[in-house]
Formats: structure tokens, C-alpha cells, sequence
């Protein structure tokens, strides 16, 4: 290390762009676990196209993994990054927009080949002529570089040329100091009965690492310290990752089989694909024939004692929505997962939006209400589908859990929480034959008993059509139809006794009060905080109970001079605190597939502040 | 530690009693038009459920809209009158959920076969020991009076009052199509040869499909007479029984001949062919299985009933459950709490 300088950074933003099938994702991930296991906080946001494998080399191919990481509170994987690294001329040509200016590029020149340049539409070549002069560019012929480390090897060019984003990972880590341990263990794991290509990804990082320490071309290298974090065991985890353990967690925590009825849709079928791992906690997976048989199985399952499962995304759900008021007709529990994604239609499936809250809430024929629960980070999803699984248990109802495609794919470090003291959410079968009838309700939940096939003397019949109060025969008399639909509403209204009051972060009263739901979480958090330390009166309250919502929001909202909603939609939950509590909200609007900056919320808040 | 489910299943104890038909009338009324054909096959199904050895806590009946769909409110058992076309699906969760279960489906031309037909074929081939009863009448009745999937070319109805224009799906044909592995066809006017038929179905392991051709005497009177009525039906149904040859007609002298792959009609009068030259039903034959669904709507052909196909195949649950136990031997039964912690993690100070 002799001459090179160190210099510590508080966070820093890199971004790994190649072609869709350079690996950027495995690359990216691997960065991400080394990152997390040395105590950094950090926040991920993979980007990828929605082909699996667009033509190489062109615009549309390019695949990304952006990380951001400190020892500060990292909320968000960063607005813009300080590190650029492209494989070929698309990824530079694509990611430089969000590079910031004096920002570091490493390019693999190999990449920059005159065919390369066409497909990425540069007339000239970048790296010959001045458009990068504000930027710190680093050119290293990665590819010939890797080709040299295996030469002896006697491998096919193909296996060559994929080793190249381990040389990339390598430099990347000796850069910002980190040790190639984590991704060695794992080449090991992963390939450990492939020895040859064990070798050539083992050689390759290894070279990228030395590269960086031999060569006179970087004089400075960086570390980042570990964040100050909460003391106890973290892993890192994705949202849908969470979402499947926290399904997992309520069911085990409820004495139930798990039963997922799922059809493959982006971005969720990652949650159905972690699921099928999981055969020996009793989890039992059902690739359906299509969305609509998806939540069908799921209502068929909990009809049989299970606890249903069914995720999705935007699209999907829409298939869903008649089944949607069968499970709120028969009253029994059923969660669903919407993994949201860019709409309408099959709209934008790899990129993020928070435009299906409506739909959630209103989606269907007949007045048919059900619960909403929504998670703020990659990692609380496990907490909030868990909370979605304990509802419908409780109150015998179908319950929208939502997560989005940034969330879902996004991770974080994550506070492993202690199993043993989670809750138990067990609803207890109706087993006693004496006084049964399958609507009678609980007094305090207004949920009805599950009296479950196998117990005798219960035998009854359910179905979509309206139910007389209390025996559930089929009744078609006006009056107790309106008393059914209230008794429905009532019930579901109930649950604001069950979930925990809106809690501002910042003062409880002042001038501005920023009102977000689901994954904006990090980028709001960030953006209050940085008024909040100008001194403007500022503060964040973030819901992730959305129906019913918190009894207190109401006083909530009325302590502050202005209510600031910014959302991924055109003005979906603005649209109903207006509604409901007759506050002058405003909305602030993003739909363009990407989450938000916390630079773009911070000048939105800075508009209101300047009046 | 055991699931609610576990506990419910290893606490039951089925009743010692032996059911009458009666036991399986609910206390709701029958609201089927008077004359329905719907009223033979729910008394023929009460009949022959006595004869199962199954606890009727243990029945569930599930369907999805109309007529044929109300079936679960009258049959004292567990019962899901679910959304139009979906009985295979929502079946199909309970099945996997409740293996112990045994599970019937009730449909008919419309709910199984248009706007259900993507279930119906899945659930043929995955093969779950689900029973499947299509009430065929032709007509969309409680939606007063379209053509249906099963309509024949030509019908005129009230949404195609210059005749349909489609050719109808032969529901034999079209599960054999999807690998089922129990296929047959009975009448809702002989009520013996019904009760014959469920009794086999719900002794298939694996999904049993019975087609019933059933009279809706409102919107499609007739329909099937010619193969339910005693002036006609003898020489307009062949019925098929396993190891048997192919023999129709009022005087039992015409029979089935394959010609190559082409069934034909023979005469057994002429002594120019005898028995020995009919055909002689295989019900573990597949490729012969297709021969005689595809004698359907050919008006030269008898009608054929009975059994098509009685075959085993590996079923669906038990696989499932198969791939759960082998889980739980290889990892251990499964913990979440060493789940949490598995994996790369660190611990921060």
C-alpha cells in the first residue's frame, strides 16, 4: 500500500452498471453483504431491465445495482451516485445522468469497442474525447485483464468473459477496503463442485484486488467506519425475502399450515420462489394455473384451516378482485400481497410505483372493505405482513399487504428479531357443536367463528351470495342486506382499536407535517431531517396502517400549518385524508417508475417553508 | 408442536352410525324449477353417499355459479358456493390444505367449460382426488336462456337468434384431452346407472370427472331425450362397461366395430359379424378412451356412456405431502427462529 493515501468517507453511493448479462446483480449483492457485515448502514436498489436477456451492448440492456452506504444513517440507496462502474459504453451512457458532478467512472475500455459505441449511440468515443472532463475517470481493460489471469486455465471465452464482474468486485473492495472473505466463502458454497469455475472467479477477484494495489493508477483508497446501529445480530435482507419469513413467522405463530396459491408475476414471484424452499416448516406452495386460481386455492385453503396466502402485483390483483369479495362475503382470513409495480396495465413490471393504494381500498363491486396494511422499508416487511396475517386471523377478513418493486427487491441490515418472544396470533377453531351458527359473531371483533371441514356436527354451507345476520343462510331481504353491509364495515372499522396510534417523528406540532405510506419512508426521512437540522419546523409521520386508519390522525393532522403528502401516484392517500379529515393536504407527485429523491422532497418542503 | 388442523384431525372420531340418504338433505329448500333434471342427480348423490364409509363432517361440496351450483346448500355436509367457474380452484386449496378431505366439485356447461374451462383442464392434469360432477343441459339457465359451450351448432337462443354459430366442446373429450384419469358419462334420467358411476368416481384416487347429461326442462326441454327416453334410447346409446363388447339396441343385435381407428355401426342380424368382432371395452385404455369420447355428436354413432377412462396416476396432495416429509427428513422439521439467524450475520456492539 505503499504512497496510496486513505481517506474516510461518511457514505458513499457506487453504482455497478454492465450489460443484463455481465452479472452487475451478483456483483452488486455480493458488495452488499461484504458492506453489511462490516457494520455500514446501507440501503440497495437494483434496476434491471425487463428482458431477460436484451440484445448485448444495447441502451435498453442495461442492468444496474446501486448501493449506498455509511456509518451515518443510510435511509435510501442514494440519490445519485459517486461511483460509476460501466462494462461497456450503454451502462455509461445510461447511469452518467445520475452521477454527480467530479464523480468516479470506472470503465472497462474493453467495452467501448466501435460496435459498443453504435448500439449505445455515441458518435464519438467518450473516453477519447472531453465529455467527461468533470468526472475522475479510471479506464482499465477489465476483460483483457481477466483474460490474462485464467490464460492457463483453458477455459471457453464464454466462461472467460462471464468471470469479468468479479474483477470489477475485486477492485471495487480493494478500493473501499473491504475484504474479499464473504464473496470467497461464498464462490466456495456456490461452486464448490465446479472447481473450474470455482478457480476462475476465485483468480479474477483476486486480480481485480491487486490490480488496484500494484497499479500507480489510483493514489487514494477510502474506507468507510461502521454506523452507530442499534447493538444485537443483523442480517441483511430483501422485501420479499422478509415477506416470506414474516408469512412464514405468522403461521408457525398461529398453529397453522402456511398455504401460498400464487401465480408468477414481477415483481413478486421471488416471494412464491423463497416460499418453495421452505417445504420442511409444513409450507405448501401452489403454482396455479393463473391469478384467479391463486386466490382461490388461498380462500379454498383457509376455508380447510390454513392460513391462505396469495402475492401478486398490480395486474393481478385487478384478476383478483371478484374472489376478493367472495373472502369478504364468507369471512374468512386471507392475506394479500401486492408487490406494486408501474401501471396501468402491464405497464412498467421491473420498475416502482405506489399507484395501486385505490385499488386496494376500493377495487371491487359492492361495498367490500378490507383492511390495508403497508411496509416502510425492505425490512419491515416481515413485521407488516406479519401484523396483515394476525388481522385476518382475528377478524376473519381478507387483508392487503403492500409492498413495491423497491421495496422488494431493495435490502437493508436488518435487526434479527427475537422468534421466541413474537406474539402468539392463534385464532382458535370452533370445535362445539352446541349454539353454532356460522354468523354469529364476536362481541368485541364482530368476526364470526371458523368452523373448519373435519368437525363434527358443524357441517354448514358458505358462499358469495348474501348472508341472513347470524345463521349465514342465503337471504335476499333488503333490510338485513344493509344490516350485513354495515356489520361487514363496522368490523373492519373495529380494528382501529387493535393498531397502534399514529406517531409523528419530529415535534408533534408545527408548521409542516409530511404525511407518506410505503417505501418513500427512506426518502422523506431523509429530506425532514435535513430541514430539520436548517432548524425549519418539520416533521414525518409515516403510516403503515392505511384501513382502517389510526383513530388519533385526525388530531394529528390538525396541530400542523401544512400537510405535505408525496407518493409514487398521482394523489391516492392525499385524496382520502382530504376525504376524511378535511385537511387542505397537498399532494407532491412522482410516477415515473423510480422512487423518490430525498433532494426532490427537500425542495418540494422547502417551497412550503419559503411560503 | 402440532397445527389446529393436526389437533382437529387426531381428536375426530367418526361417527359409529350408518347413514340413510336422508342424513345428507340439508334443512334448506330445494329451489330447482319443478321438473329440473338437478332433482335426480341430488337425490342419486344423497343415495350413494351412505355407501362411501365416509363421515359427512369429512364431505365438503363445493361449486360456482348457477343452477347446478346451488347443489351444496341441500347436501348436509361442509358446503362453498363460491364465483363463477372457480369450484376447481378454490377445491383444489382445500384439497391441498386437507388431504383428509373428501372433495366434490359441482358445475356445469357454463361455469365449467366457459368461464371456468382453464381450471377444469388444470385440475384434469395435475390430478388432485377431487370429484367433479358437470351438470351438462346445453343452456345457460339461470341466466334465462343463452346458448352454452355444449349448445349444439345452429341452436337458437336468446343471444343468438339466428342460431349459434359455435361448435360445442365435447366435455369428455376435451379432459381426456387434459390427461384425465377418470372420465365418464351417465344420465340424469337412470338413476341406477348414476348411482354406479358416482360410487366409481369417488372410489378414483385421483380427479374423477362424471358428465351428466340433465334436462332443463325451461329453457332446453328435451335436450337428451333421445338418449333418456324409452322409445329411443336403446338404439341411441351404446353403454360402455370395462372387458365388455360394445352391444346397443332394442334387441341387443347391433354393436360397435373398430374399423381401423373408425368405430362403425354392425349389425349382428346379417351373420356377417358376430360379437366376437365388436369392439371390447379396455377402461385402462387410453388411446381407446379418445376413439369412443370423439363417437359424441356423430349422428351416426350411438351415444356412448359409461366409463371412458379409470387409470392411476400419482395424485397431486400426496405428492406435495411426499416432498413435505422428504423436506423434513433431510433439514428437520423446520425452525424459524434458526431461520432468522441462518446465513451471513454480524453482530453489532
Amino acid at each position: 500500500m505503499a504512497g496510496k493515501t486513505l481517506k474516510t468517507l461518511e457514505e458513499v453511493t457506487i453504482r455497478f452498471a454492465g450489460d443484463s448479462g455481465d452479472g452487475m446483480q451478483l456483483t452488486g449483492t455480493q458488495f452488499t453483504n461484504t458492506t453489511a457485515i462490516l457494520g455500514n448502514d446501507l440501503s440497495t436498489l437494483p434496476d434491471f431491465p425487463a428482458e431477460i436477456r436484451a440484445p448485448q451492448g444495447t441502451l435498453f440492456g442495461v442492468s444496474g445495482f446501486q448501493i449506498h452506504f455509511g456509518s451515518t444513517e443510510i435511509n435510501t440507496p442514494g440519490d445519485s451516485c459517486d461511483v460509476l462502474v460501466a462494462m461497456n459504453a450503454a451502462a455509461l451512457k445510461v447511469n452518467l445522468g445520475s452521477l454527480v458532478d467530479g464523480g468516479v467512472i470506472i470503465v472497462n475500455t474493453d467495452g467501448f469497442n466501435d460496435k459498443n459505441l453504435k448500439l449505445a449511440s455515441y458518435q464519438n468515443n467518450p473516453l477519447k474525447d472531453s465529455s467527461l472532463s468533470k468526472y475522475q475517470v479510471f479506464e482499465v481493460d477489465i476483460s483483457k485483464l481477466t483474460a490474462l489471469a485464467l490464460q492457463d486455465l483453458g477455459l471457453s471465452s464464454k466462461l472467460v468473459d462471464r468471470s469479468k464482474n468479479f474483477f470489477a468486485l475485486g477492485l471495487m473492495y480493494w478500493l473501499y477496503n473491504r475484504p474479499m472473505d464473504s464473496t470467497l466463502d461464498w464462490l466456495k458454497k456456490k461452486f464448490g463442485n465446479k472447481p473450474e469455475i470455482l478457480e476462475a472467479n476465485t483468480r479474477v477477484l483476486k486480480a481485480g484486488w491487486n490490480y488496484g494495489e500494484t497499479t500507480e493508477m489510483f493514489a487514494v483508497r477510502y474506507e468507510v467506519s461502521p454506523a452507530k446501529l442499534t447493538p444485537g445480530k443483523y442480517r441483511n435482507i430483501t422485501g420479499n425475502q422478509a415477506t416470506a419469513w414474516g408469512l412464514m413467522a405468522a403461521a408457525k405463530k398461529a398453529k397453522l399450515d402456511l398455504f401460498l396459491g400464487s401465480y408468477p408475476i414481477t415483481p413478486a414471484s421471488d416471494i412464491l420462489h423463497e416460499l418453495s424452499m421452505y417445504k420442511q416448516f409444513g409450507v405448501k406452495t401452489f403454482q396455479a394455473e393463473d391469478e384467479i386460481a391463486g386466490i382461490t386455492s388461498a380462500i379454498g385453503a383457509s376455508f380447510g384451516g390454513a392460513l391462505g396466502v396469495t402475492t401478486t402485483s398490480g395486474p393481478g390483483v385487478a384478476l383478483k378482485g371478484e374472489a376478493l369479495g367472495l373472502a369478504v362475503m364468507v369471512e374468512l382470513p386471507l392475506v394479500v400481497c401486492n408487490i406494486q409495480r408501474g401501471g396501468p396495465s402491464t405497464g412498467l413490471p421491473t420498475k416502482t410505483e405506489q399507484a395501486d393504494l385505490l385499488q386496494a381500498l376500493y377495487g371491487r363491486n359492492g361495498e367490500a372493505p378490507i383492511p390495508i396494511v403497508a411496509a416502510a422499508t425492505p425490512a419491515d416487511c416481515f413485521q407488516m405482513v406479519f401484523e396483515a396475517s394476525r388481522i385476518a386471523l382475528k377478524y376473519m377478513t381478507p387483508v392487503f399487504f403492500l409492498s413495491d418493486g423497491y421495496l422488494g427487491n431493495g435490502s437493508e441490515p436488518w435487526l434479527i428479531p427475537d422468534y421466541n418472544s413474537m406474539p402468539d396470533i392463534s385464532a382458535k377453531f370452533r370445535t362445539e357443536a352446541e349454539g353454532f351458527l356460522p354468523y354469529l359473531r364476536d362481541e368485541a371483533t364482530l368476526s364470526r367463528p371458523w368452523a373448519v371441514p373435519g368437525t363434527p356436527g358443524l357441517e354448514h354451507r358458505i358462499g358469495g351470495l348474501e348472508k341472513q345476520n347470524i345463521t349465514g343462510n342465503v337471504n335476499y331481504e333488503p333490510a338485513n342486506h344493509e344490516l350485513m353491509i354495515k356489520l361487514r364495515a363496522e368490523k373492519i372499522e373495529r380494528i382501529t382499536n387493535d393498531i397502534p396510534l399514529a406517531e409523528v417523528e419530529g415535534d408533534k406540532e408545527g408548521d409542516i407535517l409530511v404525511v407518506g405510506w410505503g417505501s418513500t419512508y427512506g426518502a422523506i426521512r431523509t429530506a425532514v431531517t435535513r430541514h430539520r437540522e436548517k432548524g425549519n419546523s418539520v416533521s414525518h409521520l409515516h403510516l403503515r396502517y392505511l384501513n382502517p386508519l389510526p383513530k388519533n390522525l385526525g388530531e394529528v393532522l390538525y396541530k400542523f400549518k401544512h400537510v405535505l403528502v408525496p407518493e409514487l401516484n398521482l394523489g391516492q392517500l392525499v385524496k382520502v385524508l382530504r376525504a376524511k379529515y378535511l385537511v387542505p393536504a397537498i399532494g407532491f407527485n412522482k410516477v415515473q417508475g423510480l422512487p423518490f429523491k430525498a433532494i426532490e422532497i427537500e425542495k418540494k418542503i422547502d417551497e412550503i417553508v419559503k411560503g | 408442536m402440532t397445527t389446529q388442523v393436526e389437533d382437529l384431525i387426531s381428536k375426530t372420531q367418526p361417527p359409529q352410525q350408518k347413514y340413510t340418504a336422508k342424513d345428507f338433505q340439508s334443512d334448506q329448500d330445494v329451489r330447482w324449477c319443478p321438473g329440473c333434471g338437478d332433482y335426480s342427480i341430488l337425490a342419486q348423490t344423497q343415495r350413494v353417499m351412505p355407501d362411501l364409509g365416509i363421515p359427512r363432517h369429512q364431505m365438503v361440496f363445493i361449486s360456482g355459479i348457477g343452477c347446478s351450483s346451488r347443489f351444496p346448500y341441500y347436501m348436509n355436509t361442509y358446503g362453498f358456493h363460491s364465483i363463477h367457474g372457480r369450484a376447481p380452484a378454490v377445491a383444489s386449496g382445500l384439497k391441498l390444505a386437507r388431504p383428509d378431505l373428501s372433495v366434490w366439485v359441482v358445475t356445469g356447461d357454463g361455469d365449467g367449460f366457459s368461464i371456468g374451462g382453464n381450471h377444469i383442464i388444470h385440475l384434469m392434469r395435475r390430478n388432485l382426488d377431487i370429484n367433479v360432477l358437470l351438470f351438462n343441459n346445453q343452456i345457460y339457465g339461470l341466466t334465462k336462456g343463452q346458448y352454452s359451450p355444449t349448445s349444439e351448432t345452429g341452436k337458437v337462443t336468446k343471444s343468438t337468434p339466428y342460431g349459434s354459430i359455435d361448435y360445442p366442446f365435447n366435455p369428455a373429450s376435451l379432459c381426456l384431452g387434459a390427461s384425465a384419469t377418470f372420465v365418464a358419462r351417465t344420465l340424469d334420467r337412470d338413476p341406477k346407472h348414476m348411482q354406479a358411476i358416482l360410487k366409481r368416481a369417488a372410489d378414483h384416487k385421483g380427479t374423477s370427472f362424471v358428465e351428466i347429461y340433465q334436462n332443463c326442462n325451461v329453457f332446453n326441454d328435451g335436450a337428451f331425450f333421445q338418449f333418456t327416453e324409452k322409445e329411443t334410447k336403446e338404439d341411441s346409446v351404446v353403454f360402455i362397461e370395462h372387458g365388455k363388447p360394445l352391444v346397443f339396441g332394442k334387441e341387443k343385435d347391433k354393436g360397435i366395430r373398430l374399423n381401423g381407428f373408425t368405430p362403425e355401426v354392425v349389425s349382428l342380424k346379417d351373420g356377417k359379424f358376430s360379437v366376437n368382432d365388436l369392439l371390447v371395452h379396455d377402461e385402462k385404455d387410453t388411446t381407446l378412451s379418445f376413439i369412443l369420447a370423439d363417437m359424441t355428436y356423430k349422428p351416426h354413432l350411438p351415444r356412448p356412456v359409461g366409463i371412458f377412462l379409470a387409470i392411476d396416476r400419482p395424485v397431486y396432495e400426496e405428492e406435495m405431502v411426499r416432498q413435505i416429509q422428504f423436506a423434513k427428513q433431510k433439514r428437520g422439521e423446520g425452525d424459524m427462529s434458526k431461520l432468522l439467524n441462518s446465513g451471513e450475520t454480524w453482530v453489532v456492539q
